[in-house]
C-alpha cells in the first residue's frame, strides 16, 4: 500500500475503499472471538468458504472472521449482512443450511436465536434482549470488521480522529478534550484519564513512552482481551492521538502471553498501521513520530499494576514499588515520563475526539461518563461480552441483559470486580454502575469482571476461591499480603472443610483489615474486599459454618445426604450408582446411607427415581 | 548549609536537615522506627511494612516518606501498633522459632522486635497451618543459608545489586512460596557470586550466616576486637568476634559492612596448624628447631662477623609491608642505626615505587591524593591498569556506586575486566603503551582547548615544555602505537576534561613497567592540566596493594629515605636522625630490591635480613632469585609460615600474625588505623617489632620498647606527616596523614590550594616501547595480575580451603584467535615459556584478554608467571622492572618449543 502523508490521503484512501466495496454485497460475519473459536468457529468459515464455492458463489459473497460479538453463552455467533440475520450456535455441520438458505433467499430455522421468555425465534440481534438493552460503543465495530484488515478499519471511518487530533487540535486541546469528555480509567481505579495525560505532557524531558495495560488477569474477564482481538486498530489510533497529546514516541502494548490472539492481531495491526504511515515516524505527514513494540507478559496477575508492568517491561522482576514514590507519568519506564492506560481506556479516545466531549458525557452519569464493558459469568443464562452505560443498575444488568438465574429462581449476589472487587447481595442489585456509586457499597468497578451467585453459591468458599487466587498471585514482597491472604486462606479453608474455631470469624475480620491497610500494592489492599464484602453482607452462612453447616450446600465436607424411608420405593439404583460402597439395604425396603463411607459426591441424588434423597 | 525542616513528630517539635527521611528524622531524635528491610546504606524499599507511621492521619511507611515542612508525624499511634503486631505475628507464624539454638540469638532484629511488640502466642498457628520448610544450603565454600529463616525483607538482594552490583540474589516465585534465591536455583559458586559476605553482614535475622557459625558461640559469648583487615591496602576496619582461641566471625568494614571475600573469610590462615611456632636453624643443610636464644645468637654472630669482614653494605633488608608502621620503623631504623646500612627496601619497589618517585617529582606526595569514600562524588573516573574489581574490591564498590549515581566511567585496560561492563568508554591499548595514550589524551584536551587555563597558570609549571612535547601524539598516531581507536580516544579525552570532579584511580599496570614512572608523570600531567586535583573527588590515586605498603614506605623501608619521605643524603636530615638515635647513619642512598638480588648474586651482598617477604615467588625471574638467595651466606627471614624463601634461610624466626600484635596499618588512602592484639601467637612465635627489638639489643644497639605505642611516639617524633598521630588519638576511625600537630584533624585530600612540592610540576616524557617486543619465537605479550581470592604469593590465602576451592590453581588466559591459531582447547594444560624460563599450567580460553596478549594471575609458586619476567632492564627512577608487559611463547605439552630442539 502507499503510505499516506496527509489526513487528505487517508480520507482518499477511504473513499477508495469505500468504493470498491458494494454495501448490498452478503456477507457471513462468524465470530472469532476465543469463545466461538473454540465451539468451532473457524471451522464453520471454512465450511462456508466451502460450501459458497461449491454453489460458484465465492465471489459473491463474503465470509469474514471478525471479533467477539459477546453473546458467547451461544456461539459460535454467524449474522448475515446487509440484512443482519442473526444465528446463534452455528455447529460447522450447519454450514450447508447456512448456505442454502442464503441461497433461497431464506433463513437456516434451527440455526436461530430462540428467546428463552417467549420461546418465540428472534432473527435480529436488536430484537434480542441481551443486546437490546447494551449500548455497543466501544464494541460497536467488534462484529463488522476483520481485525485483520486495516482497510475494513478505515472503511468504518478509522482513523478519522487520528487525522482530526493531528492536523486540527493542538496536544492541548487533545488533553482538554479528553479531561472535559470525563474518561475515567476503566483498569478500575477510574482515575481521570485526562488528568493523568496532563501531568506526563507537563513532566520535563525529551522521551516519554505511552503504554497500553493488556494485562488482564481477573479469573473469569475478557473485556480488553476481546477489544483487542476483534478491533486493535482502535486501541492503537488511541495510543497514537494519546501520544501526541502527552509528546512521547515510544509506546508499548503490555499483552499477556495467554493472549496468543490478540498478540497476533496487535502484531499485524501495528505493522499495517506502519506500512500506511499511521504509525511509526511522520505520520500523516504530522512530523509526530511514534513507535509501538508489543510486550508479551508472563502471567502475573500483579502486572497490571503500573510499577509491576513497568518493572517488566524493563526487564526485572513484576513486583509493585511502594507509595510514596513519583506517580509514573513523572517517572515511569526507564525512568521517563509515561502514560499507562487500560485497552478499553484507550480505545474510548478516537470516539471521543471524533464525536466531541459532550457526545461522551451524555452516556453514563455525571460522574462515570461513558459506558464499560463487563464480562457477565456465573449463573447467568447469558454469559458474555456487555457494554452498558455507566449508571444501569445492577438488576438491569443481571436480569435486563443477562436473562436472569440460568438454575434455580434468584440470584443470590454478584462477585464485581474480580478478586479486588466485593461481593453485593442482592438487596444492593439498585445500585448503579459507576465508579463511585460502586465504592461505597464496599466493591469497586474494577476491570469489568461481573459473577452472578446463585442460591446455592457458598460465599465463604467464594472468597476462599478469590483468596486462594491473590495468595498464590501475590508478588511476595510484604508480609500482610504474602503471609496475610495466606493465613486467610488457611482460615476460610478450614470454615469450609468444616474445621472452624471459636474467633475464626474476628481473627479473619481482623487479618483482613490489617492486609487491607498494610499492604504495599493495590492487590494486598484490595485482596481481602471478598472477604470483607462478604463478612459484611453474608456473615450469617460463616456463622453456619462455624456450626458446621454450609447453607448452599456446596461445601462437601460440610453436606450429608439422607434417605427419606417415607419416600424411598427400595429400588437400589442409589446403591448400584454409589462409587463408595456406602449405601446398605434390601430391595422393595428403605435404603440408607453410611455417613463415614459417604463422598458426598451426589451421584445418588441424580439418579432417584423418587427424589427420597435429601442433601441437608 | 542544608536547609532545615521542621515538623512534629509524636508531638514532639523537631527541626532537621530536608531530605531526610521520616525514619531517620525520628531517629535523630531518639524515636525509634522499627524496620526489617531498610538499611541505611541501601536504597529504602519500604516493603517490610513495619516502618508504617501515620502523616497527617494517613499511613506510609516511614523510610520512603521524606521529612516535609509542617507534617505531623505519629509513630506509635494505636492502629500503626496495631498493624505491626499483626505484621509480626503472620512473620512469627512462619518462623521456625529455634532462637534456643540459634546463633543470631541475642543479635536478631526480628527477635528483638517480637519482644518489644510483646508477640507471645501466634494465633496462626495450630494444624492446618502451613510453614515454609526447606533444609539448610551450604553448596558453597562460605555461606550457609536456612531458607527457613529469611523473612524476605530483602536486604540481601538489594546488597547485592545496589552495592557489589553483582545482582546475584533475587526474589523468585510468588505467594507463600517466594524465596530469596540466587537465579534458578542455581548454588552461588555456578554464579556470579563473589562471596563478599555482604548479603550475610545486612541478613536481620539468622537466615545468612557465615558456614563454620553453627554453635560456636552466642552473639554475647563471643569477645570483639576491632583491627584492620591484613590483606590488600583497601585497609578495611574490621571486628573479629571470637571464643577464647578461635576467630569465629568477621564483620565491620567500610559503612559497617563493606567487606571482600578475603577479609571476611580469608582469615583462617591464622589457625593453620603448619603456623610457625619454634625458631628454626640450619644444620648441615636442614631446617632444625632451636631455641630463641639459639637462634638470635646465630642471627647476631653472622651479621656481625659478615659487617666486620666486609662493611655494613654487605648487608640488606627486605622490610615487609605486611607488618604493622611500627615493625618497620624498626626494621629501617635496626638496619641504619645497629647495622649501618641504607639496604633497605620492600616490595613497593615492585608496585608503586615509580609512584613514590614520579608523583613526588609532580605534586610533591606519592601517595593517593584522595580518600575512599570521595570517589563516589566523582563524576568521570578514569580507571587504567588496575583491576580494581578483584584488586581492590572495596574502591571498586565506590566506582560502581559513583557511576549508579551518574558518573562517567573511562577503562583503559588491554583486558575486558569487570568494570569495563559498567564503563562508558573502555580503551585497550597495547600492553606497554601507556605514556603514548596518556599524551594522546593530553593532545586532544589541547587541541579542543579544554584545559584548564586559569589552574595552570596559577598553580603549575613547566606548561610549555610538556605542551610542545605532546603536540605529536595526535590519536591517529597514538592509535597506530596503541590500538586505541582515534575517535574513542577523543571521546574519553572529552569526558575527563570536562568533568567537574575528576578522578584518576591506577595501579600496577601503570607502574610495573620499565616505563614506569613517565607512566605516572603522564598521569600526573592529564590531572594538572584539567585541575581535577588538590579536591575533593578530583586527584589521582595509585591503589596500594598490600594493607601497609603504604606504611612501609611511610616508615622509611626505602634504601633513599628516612621515615616521612626525608632525604637519607640531606645533611640536616641525617643530622636530625643521628641526634635522635644517638648514633652515626651512612649518608649513602642503598640499593633497592631488585639490585639487592643482583648484588647478591655477584657476591657483595653477603646477608639478607627478610620479614615477611617471599621474594622467591614475588620477584622478577625466579631463578635469577634462587641463585642469588643460594649465594649469601646468611639468610634470616622473619615469617609466620614456611614460604618458598624460607628454603634458602639458615634462620627463620617465627612471628605473630596480625591478629596477635598491637600495631598500626596505613592503608592506601594514607589512613593510619590501629591493629590489636586479639590472640596469643601460636607456641613460642614473637611479634616481629620483639624479635628486632631484642635483636638490635644483643646487637650492642638496645632498644627497649614496651608497647608498640611508644615505638608510635617515636615516629610521631620524628616524621613530620606522622606528628600529630598517637595511639589515643587512633581509638576512632584514624586518622589520615599528613597529620603534623596532634590538634591536626588529618587531610583527607591533598594539594588544597597548595601542592606539597610549591607548584605542580608538567613533565614532558615521551613514548618509548616496551622492554621486549614480541618476536616470532616469542610471539605473545604477557601480563600479569591478581585474582580476588588469592592474595600475592598464596602464603596465607592458598591456607584457607574456601579460597583454595574458587581460584585452586594458575591458569593463563589466551583469546580465541591465538588458542585456536596454536591449536590450544579450553582447559588444556600448556607451556608457557620466556627468555628466563618455562612454566605449564592450565589454558583459559576467553576474549578478556585481546588477540596476542595473555594473563596469568601471579600468585602461584607451582607455575609462577615471574619465573617468565626479566630482572632487567629496569625503570631508571624506580628500579621497577617490566612486570606487566614480556615476550613469550605458549605451547601445547608435547609440541616442543623451537628453541629447546637442538
Amino acid at each position: 500500500m502507499v503510505r499516506l502523508r496527509s489526513p487528505a490521503d487517508l480520507d482518499a484512501l477511504r473513499k477508495s475503499i469505500c468504493r470498491t466495496r458494494d454495501p448490498s454485497k452478503l456477507c457471513i460475519t462468524v465470530c472469532g472471538g476465543t469463545g466461538c473459536r473454540a465451539y468451532g468457529s473457524e471451522e464453520l468459515a471454512t465450511g462456508l468458504r466451502q460450501e459458497l464455492d461449491r454453489q460458484h458463489l465465492g465471489g459473491e459473497v463474503e465470509v469474514k472472521l471478525t471479533g467477539c460479538h459477546g453473546l458467547c453463552e451461544r456461539g459460535p455467533i454467524v449474522i448475515i449482512q446487509p440484512a443482519g440475520l442473526f444465528y446463534a450456535g452455528v455447529k460447522p455441520e450447519d454450514a450447508a443450511a447456512v448456505v442454502r438458505a442464503l441461497v433461497h433467499g431464506g433463513v437456516a430455522d434451527r440455526c436461530l436465536y430462540v428467546d428463552p421468555e417467549s420461546g418465540e425465534p428472534v432473527r435480529r440481534a436488536e430484537d434480542i434482549p441481551f443486546y437490546r438493552k447494551q449500548m455497543r460503543v466501544v464494541l460497536a465495530a467488534n462484529g463488522r470488521i476483520d481485525p485483520t484488515s486495516i482497510a475494513d478499519y478505515i472503511a468504518i471511518g478509522g482513523y478519522q480522529a487520528l487525522a482530526k487530533a493531528l492536523s486540527e487540535m493542538t496536544p492541548e486541546e487533545v488533553i482538554a478534550e479528553v479531561q472535559r469528555a470525563g474518561l475515567r480509567g476503566r483498569g478500575g481505579a477510574g482515575f481521570p484519564t485526562g488528568t493523568k495525560w496532563a501531568s506526563c505532557r507537563r513532566a520535563p524531558g525529551p522521551h516519554k513512552y505511552v503504554i497500553c495495560n493488556g494485562d488482564e488477569g481477573d479469573p473469569g474477564a475478557y473485556m480488553d482481551r476481546s477489544v483487542l482481538e476483534g478491533n486493535p486498530h482502535l486501541v492503537i489510533e488511541g495510543m497514537v492521538i494519546g501520544a501526541y497529546a502527552i509528546g512521547a514516541s515510544e509506546g508499548y502494548v503490555y499483552v499477556r502471553a495467554e493472549y496468543p490472539l490478540a498478540v497476533k492481531h496487535v502484531r499485524i495491526a501495528i505493522a499495517q498501521a506502519e506500512e500506511l504511515g499511521l504509525l511509526g515516524d511522520d505520520i500523516l505527514g504530522s512530523g509526530f513520530s511514534l513507535h509501538l513494540r508489543v510486550f508479551e507478559g508472563a502471567g502475573a496477575f500483579v502486572c497490571g499494576e503500573s510499577t509491576a508492568l513497568v518493572a517488566s517491561i524493563e526487564g526485572r522482576r513484576g513486583m509493585p514499588s511502594p507509595l510514596p514514590r513519583p506517580r509514573t507519568t513523572e517517572v515511569g519506564l526507564w525512568g521517563k515520563p509515561t502514560v499507562i492506560n487500560n485497552v478499553e481506556t484507550w480505545a474510548n479516545v478516537p470516539l471521543i475526539i471524533t464525536r466531541g466531549w459532550k457526545w461522551f458525557r451524555s452516556l453514563g452519569t455525571e460522574g462515570s461518563p461513558g459506558t464499560k464493558i463487563f464480562s457477565l459469568t456465573g449463573n447467568v443464562r447469558n454469559t458474555g461480552l456487555v457494554e452498558v452505560p455507566m449508571g444501569i443498575t445492577l438488576r438491569e444488568l443481571v436480569y435486563g441483559i443477562g436473562g436472569g438465574p440460568r438454575v434455580g429462581e434468584r440470584c443470590k449476589a454478584v462477585q464485581i470486580g474480580g478478586p479486588s472487587g466485593g461481593c453485593l447481595p442482592e438487596q444492593l442489585f439498585d445500585t448503579p454502575i459507576d465508579f463511585d456509586s460502586l465504592q461505597g457499597v464496599g466493591a469497586m468497578m474494577g476491570s469489568g469482571g461481573l459473577v452472578v451467585l446463585s442460591e446455592d453459591s457458598c460465599m465463604v468458599e467464594m472468597a476462599r476461591f478469590f483468596l486462594e487466587f491473590t495468595q498464590a498471585e501475590s508478588c511476595g514482597q510484604c508480609p500482610p499480603c504474602r503471609l496475610g491472604t495466606k493465613r486467610m486462606l488457611e482460615l476460610l479453608t478450614r470454615l469450609t472443610e468444616g474445621k472452624g474455631r471459636p474467633g475464626d470469624l474476628s481473627l479473619l475480620e481482623e487479618v483482613a483489615r490489617g492486609v487491607s491497610e498494610a499492604s504495599l500494592c493495590g492487590l494486598g489492599q484490595t485482596a481481602p474486599n471478598p472477604v470483607l464484602s462478604t463478612l459484611a453482607y453474608f456473615r450469617e452462612e460463616y456463622e453456619a459454618h462455624l456450626a458446621g453447616r454450609c447453607p448452599a450446600g456446596a461445601c462437601r465436607a460440610l453436606v450429608s445426604y439422607e434417605i427419606s424411608p417415607e419416600t424411598c420405593v427400595g429400588c437400589g439404583l442409589c446403591a448400584k450408582t454409589c462409587s463408595q460402597g456406602a449405601i446398605f439395604g434390601q430391595p422393595r425396603s428403605p435404603y440408607r446411607i453410611e455417613p463415614r463411607l459417604c463422598s458426598r459426591c451426589g451421584a445418588c441424588l441424580a439418579v432417584c427415581p423418587t427424589k427420597a434423597i435429601r442433601k441437608g | 548549609m542544608t536547609p532545615t525542616v521542621r515538623l512534629r513528630i509524636d508531638g514532639q517539635e523537631v527541626s532537621v536537615p530536608a531530605g531526610l527521611s521520616v525514619l531517620t528524622a525520628a531517629h535523630a531524635v531518639g524515636i525509634e522506627i522499627p524496620h526489617l528491610c531498610y538499611h541505611p546504606a541501601l536504597s529504602p524499599a519500604g516493603i517490610c511494612r513495619l516502618c508504617l507511621v501515620e502523616v497527617d492521619g494517613k499511613l506510609t511507611p516511614a523510610c520512603r516518606e521524606r521529612v516535609r515542612e509542617g507534617m505531623a508525624v505519629d509513630t506509635c499511634s494505636a492502629r500503626v501498633r496495631r498493624l505491626r503486631r499483626l505484621i509480626l505475628e503472620l512473620i512469627l507464624s512462619d518462623h521456625p522459632l529455634d532462637c534456643l539454638t540459634c546463633d543470631q540469638n541475642g543479635a536478631c532484629d526480628l527477635q528483638r522486635y517480637a519482644y518489644a511488640y510483646g508477640i507471645e502466642a501466634n494465633r496462626f498457628r495450630g494444624p492446618d497451618h502451613e510453614r515454609r520448610s526447606a533444609p539448610p544450603r551450604e553448596d558453597n565454600p562460605f555461606i550457609r543459608y536456612e531458607p527457613e529463616k529469611c523473612i524476605l525483607c530483602g536486604r540481601c538482594v538489594r546488597v547485592c545489586a545496589e552495592v557489589q552490583g553483582r545482582h546475584v540474589l533475587g526474589f523468585a516465585g510468588r505467594g507463600f512460596r517466594t524465596q530469596v534465591t540466587p537465579p534458578l536455583g542455581r548454588s552461588l559458586t555456578e554464579t556470579n557470586c563473589e562471596f563478599c559476605g555482604q548479603c550475610l553482614a545486612v541478613c536481620p535475622t539468622g537466615a545468612l550466616a557465615p558456614k563454620g557459625r553453627r554453635f560456636a558461640g552466642r552473639e554475647w559469648e563471643l569477645r570483639m576486637v576491632h583491627t584492620v583487615c591484613p590483606f590488600c591496602g583497601c585497609g578495611c576496619p574490621i571486628t573479629l568476634h571470637l571464643t577464647r582461641d578461635r576467630i569465629v566471625k568477621v564483620s565491620g568494614g567500610f559503612e559497617g559492612f563493606r567487606l571482600c571475600v578475603k577479609g571476611r573469610f580469608g582469615l583462617g590462615f591464622v589457625h593453620r596448624e603448619d603456623r610457625l611456632k619454634t625458631p628454626l636453624l640450619r644444620h648441615h643443610g636442614e631446617l632444625r628447631e632451636a631455641s630463641w636464644d639459639e637462634a638470635l645468637a646465630r642471627v647476631v654472630s653472622e651479621l656481625i662477623r659478615i659487617k666486620n669482614c666486609y662493611g655494613p653494605d654487605a648487608i640488606a633488608g627486605l622490610a615487609s609491608a605486611k607488618c604493622t608502621n611500627e615493625e618497620n620503623y624498626l626494621f629501617q631504623k635496626f638496619l641504619r642505626a645497629a647495622v649501618g646500612t641504607n639496604n633497605i627496601d620492600h616490595c613497593a619497589r615492585l608496585c608503586h615505587a615509580p609512584s613514590v618517585a614520579g608523583l613526588a617529582q609532580a605534586f610533591g606526595s606519592g601517595a593517593m591524593t584522595n580518600s575512599i569514600a570521595e570517589i563516589e562524588d566523582s563524576d568521570c573516573i578514569l580507571v587504567t591498569g588496575s583491576n580494581t574489581t578483584e584488586a581492590h574490591p572495596i574502591v571498586a564498590q565506590a566506582i560502581v556506586r559513583a557511576v549508579r549515581k551518574g558518573a562517567k566511567l573511562i577503562v583503559v585496560d588491554p583486558r575486558e575486566i569487570e568494570l569495563a561492563d559498567i564503563a562508558h568508554f573502555h580503551l585497550r591499548p597495547r600492553p606497554g603503551t601507556d605514556v603514548a595514550w596518556l599524551n594522546g589524551l593530553a593532545h586532544v584536551i589541547l587541541a579542543e582547548d579544554l584545559w584548564n587555563k586559569k589552574f595552570v597558570a596559577e598553580r603549575c609549571e613547566g606548561f610549555e615544555e610538556f605542551r610542545e612535547a605532546v603536540v605529536e601524539y595526535t590519536p591517529e598516531r597514538v592509535e597506530e602505537i596503541t590500538g586505541i581507536p582515534a575517535a574513542l580516544l577523543r571521546e574519553a579525552a572529552r569526558a575527563y576534561a570536562r568533568a567537574q570532579r575528576g578522578t584518576i584511580i591506577y595501579a600496577m599496570g601503570i607502574t610495573q613497567h620499565t616505563t614506569g614512572t613517565d607512566n605516572v608523570l603522564a598521569l600526573a600531567n592529564l590531572a594538572l592540566l584539567t585541575g581535577h586535583i588538590g579536591r575533593p573527588a578530583s586527584g589521582v590515586n595509585p591503589l596500594r596493594g598490600q594493607n601497609n605498603v603504604q606504611g612501609a614506605c611511610d616508615m622509611g623501608c626505602l634504601p633513599g629515605v628516612f621515615p616521612g619521605y626525608q632525604p637519607v643524603t640531606d645533611p640536616a636530615v641525617q643530622e636530625k636522625f643521628a641526634a635522635a638515635w644517638g648514633v652515626a647513619l651512612p649518608k649513602r642512598p642503598g640499593l633497592t630490591a631488585v639490585e639487592m638480588i643482583d648484588a647478591a648474586r655477584a657476591g657483595t651482598i653477603r646477608a639478607m635480613i627478610i620479614m615477611g617477604e617471599n621474594p622467591m615467588v614475588s620477584h622478577p625471574d625466579l631463578r635469577h632469585v634462587a641463585e642469588a638467595l643460594s649465594a649469601l651466606e646468611f639468610l634470616v627471614v622473619l615469617d609466620i609460615f614456611p614460604t618458598e624463601t624460607t628454603e634458602f634461610a639458615h634462620v627463620v624466626l617465627p612471628a605473630a600474625s596480625f591478629a596477635e600484635k598491637d600495631g598500626t596499618f596505613t592503608n592506601t588512602e594514607r589512613r593510619v588505623q590501629r591493629v590489636r592484639k586479639a590472640l596469643s601467637p601460636p607456641g613460642e612465635a614473637r611479634a616481629d617489632w620483639e624479635i628486632l627489638a631484642e635483636l638490635s639489643t644483643r646487637m650492642g644497639y638496645p632498644m627497649t620498647y614496651r608497647h608498640p605505642a611508644e615505638i608510635m611516639a617515636e615516629i610521631a617524633a620524628l616524621t613530620p606527616i606522622y606528628g600529630g598521630i598517637s595511639y589515643p588519638r587512633l581509638e576512632g576511625a584514624g586518622l589520615q596523614w599528613p597529620c603534623p600537630t596532634p590538634d591536626h584533624p588529618g587531610t583527607p585530600f591533598l594539594h588544597a590550594g597548595k601542592f606539597t612540592r610549591g607548584k605542580g610540576k608538567f613533565h614532558a616524557v615521551a613514548y618509548r616501547g616496551p622492554a621486549e617486543l614480541p618476536d616470532p619465537q616469542y610471539p605473545l605479550t604477557l601480563t600479569t595480575g591478581r585474582v580476588l581470592y588469592q592474595y600475592h604469593t598464596r602464603t596465607m590465602t592458598g591456607r584457607v580451603a574456601g579460597l583454595e576451592e574458587l581460584v585452586p590453581e594458575a591458569y593463563i588466559e589466551i583469546h580465541p584467535t591465538d588458542a585456536a591459531a596454536l591449536g590450544i582447547a579450553d582447559g588444556e594444560r600448556v607451556r608457557v615459556s620466556s627468555r628466563r624460563g618455562a612454566i605449564e599450567l592450565r589454558a583459559q580460553v576467553t576474549d578478556r584478554v585481546p588477540p596476542g596478549t595473555v594473563f596469568i594471575p601471579f600468585h602461584f609458586a607451582q607455575a609462577a608467571a615471574n619465573a617468565l619476567i626479566p630482572a632487567a632492564p629496569l625503570d631508571p627512577a624506580a628500579k621497577m622492572p617490566a612486570l606487566k608487559a614480556c615476550a613469550v611463547r605458549v605451547d601445547r605439552i608435547g609440541s616442543t618449543p623451537p628453541h629447546c630442539r637442538r
